[in-house]
């Protein structure tokens, strides 16, 4: 019998299954050599400045990230404030109206779609319907084009949740005589609460980090504000000039707010996932 | 008495009739507003496409189709074509793919098929992580530490092996200094294989347990039963994967500005700097002058935005079709 063949194919297996290990190894590699460079070069830069004074001028040593820090907190708390509400209205009509109709069909597809699209172009659609005609970068356009990118997580989280819910739960709250809306609020909604909140966190994981449509709307400011009308500082837009930037001071404090941000979104993600992804395969 | 209780009774009829009607109201408006809501998607898609068209107008109107297949972006002079960051858009995501193809196509493989279970859940959110980590953290690893290994050793050493080639060798000649159109293909890759390795490990679980194991009993091997039963199954799915990374990486923004190099020219070397739209958009409409160098970035922008769409769109039809085989075959 000649067993060159299986030799052949037994080696052939090998190699491809070692193929398999090796990209898996490269794919955590990537992930842990990035998460080890953040903390090289970020960590130091994580003092009581860092937390508690302004961006620096250009050469000058010192400072930190403090307006960047609140600037962000307002954006994204602004977004998050006007996305989440829309997203779970528009979630609720999908999973309890849209069984079987084509708008229901015709808006999951759009949303999915709407998930990938490029940020920078919703940063060019804000700039152009709002900045463009009020003639002043703001905050309050930073907030809308991220809320723009935040819906769809929502509306997508939402609905899958809704969904996973049994229709007993439904029917008997019917049998009690409860009308469709407090249905689908008091106990529809409240019954997947802990992952439409997953949703909620999973959004602001995605926005915090998004820079491109910060450039056409939040724009940047060197000084503390509060002010959502005007132009205000925020960490991407900061990290980016200063990363850009010749001068090391900059740089170092570019670092410690891309580690302040990655920190900040891996965490969100991570809680997401493990807490609340067991239940709904997140 | 009994009176009074007649008279009770219709009062709860009342209140019970007034109550259905107001829920019967309540109902109503619930719906139309939960609707509303969902159909603001369709209102923002189309005022997306609407108010970048209306910008881009002026200077597509002043150099109509010729837009798209000149290679002039001249500020001073203005003159605009798109051809440069089309061209930089489209090889950076298509060297992307290429890379990022196989190894999520081995990432997938090794989350379904060679995995022990209690490290699927961690290796598959490890995975996913990479996919979180926010654009700008890429760039900046990208210019401070891949670049200079990459034109240190990497570069090198495809100029030594591919750059011999002929005719594909001009591809990989020039300059080494890091940065450049190929660097950013490969920090775009890295970015896009979490996006494709999960598409595929999620199509690989629908592969019916009977059609791989009938494929084992007759003593497959692994790689056979994944090559020649797996893949063939899935291959829609697959095709779905790809372009959705397709659809991610044309529209990277941050990540690609940064190591790209910003050049404005066409240079044949995957070795030079060049342009993406994004990074395009990115760099000048900060300095823009309203009039035709505003209208072409917003050109630009409303031509990103319907290719991806239509990228995207494919790919979830596509991906569509495999989710629905296994709606019948399960």
């Amino acid at each position: 019998m000649d067993l060159s063949v299986y030799q052949k194919r037994k080696r052939k297996n090998w190699l491809g299954l070692g193929f398999s290990l090796i990209t898996m190894l490269i794919g955590l590699f990537a992930l842990f050599w990035i998460l080890y460079v953040l903390f090289a070069k970020g960590f130091s830069a994580f003092d009581l400045n860092f937390f508690t004074k302004n961006t620096p001028g250009a050469g000058t040593p010192g400072g930190g990230l403090l307006n960047a820090i609140v600037g962000s907190t307002l954006i994204v708390f602004t977004s998050t404030f006007v996305s989440t509400p829309i997203g779970i209205l528009a979630g609720i009509y999908l999973s309890e109206y849209g069984n079987e109709n084509k708008i229901a069909g015709a808006t999951r597809f759009v949303v999915d779609i709407m998930l990938s699209a490029p940020s920078i172009v919703v940063g060019l659609f804000i700039y152009a319907i709002y900045v463009n005609q009020v003639k002043h970068f703001s905050g309050l356009a930073g907030a809308m084009a991220l809320s723009l990118i935040a819906i769809p997580v929502v509306v997508k989280t939402t609905d899958n949740i809704l969904r996973l819910i049994p229709n007993t739960l439904r029917e008997s709250a019917y049998a009690l005589g409860a009308p469709k809306w407090k249905v689908s609020t008091t106990v529809i909604l409240k019954a997947g609460r802990s992952g439409v909140i997953t949703g909620i966190l999973l959004s602001i994981a995605r926005v915090s980090g998004e820079t491109a449509p910060l450039i056409f709307t939040a724009l940047n400011s060197q000084f503390f504000s509060l002010d959502m009308n005007n132009p205000i500082s925020n960490l991407p837009v900061v990290i980016y000039q200063f990363a850009m930037s010749a001068y090391d001071n900059w740089i170092h404090l570019a670092w410690g707010g891309a580690l302040l941000i990655t920190l900040i979104v891996l965490t969100l993600n991570v809680l997401s996932r493990t807490f609340f992804g067991e239940k709904y395969d997140l | 008495m009994n009176e009074n209780l007649s008279l009770n009774l219709l009062d709860v009829k009342e209140e019970i009739s007034n109550n259905i009607k107001k829920n019967k109201v309540l109902d109503f408006y619930f719906h139309k507003l939960t609707l509303g809501f969902a159909s603001l998607v369709f209102i923002i898609l189309a005022a997306i496409i609407i108010s970048l068209f209306i910008y881009a107008w002026p200077s597509l109107k002043q150099f109509g189709l010729g837009f798209f297949f000149s290679s002039e972006w001249d500020v001073v002079n203005n003159k605009f074509g798109a051809l440069i960051p089309i061209y930089g858009t489209l090889v950076t995501s298509i060297i992307a793919i290429l890379i990022a193809l196989p190894i999520s196509f081995g990432i997938a493989l090794f989350l379904t098929e060679m995995c022990p279970a209690f490290l699927k859940k961690p290796l598959g959110i490890a995975i996913e992580l990479l996919a979180a980590i926010p654009s700008i953290i890429y760039g900046m690893f990208g210019l401070f530490v891949f670049a200079p290994i990459y034109a240190k050793y990497i570069q090198p050493f495809l100029a030594a092996s591919l750059g011999k080639i002929p005719v594909i060798g001009a591809l990989f000649s020039g300059s080494m200094n890091g940065i450049g159109i190929l660097c950013a293909g490969i920090i775009l890759a890295f970015m896009i294989i979490p996006f494709i390795a999960s598409i595929m490990r999620d199509v690989f679980e629908i592969v019916p347990k009977v059609l791989k194991e009938s494929a084992y009993g007759m003593g497959g091997t692994t790689w056979e039963v994944v090559t020649k039963i797996v893949l063939p199954y899935t291959k829609t799915g697959v095709l779905g994967g790809i372009m959705l990374g397709l659809g991610r990486a044309l529209g990277e923004t941050m990540a690609v500005t940064f190591v790209i190099g910003n050049a404005v020219s066409l240079d044949p070397s995957l070795f030079a700097p060049g342009s993406s739209i994004t990074s395009v958009l990115a760099n000048q409409f900060g300095e823009a002058e309203p009039g035709l160098h505003f209208s072409s970035l917003f050109a630009i922008g409303l031509m990103l935005f319907v290719i991806t769409f239509i990228v995207l769109m494919v790919a979830k039809v596509l991906i569509a079709q495999v989710e629905k085989k296994q709606g019948v075959k399960s």
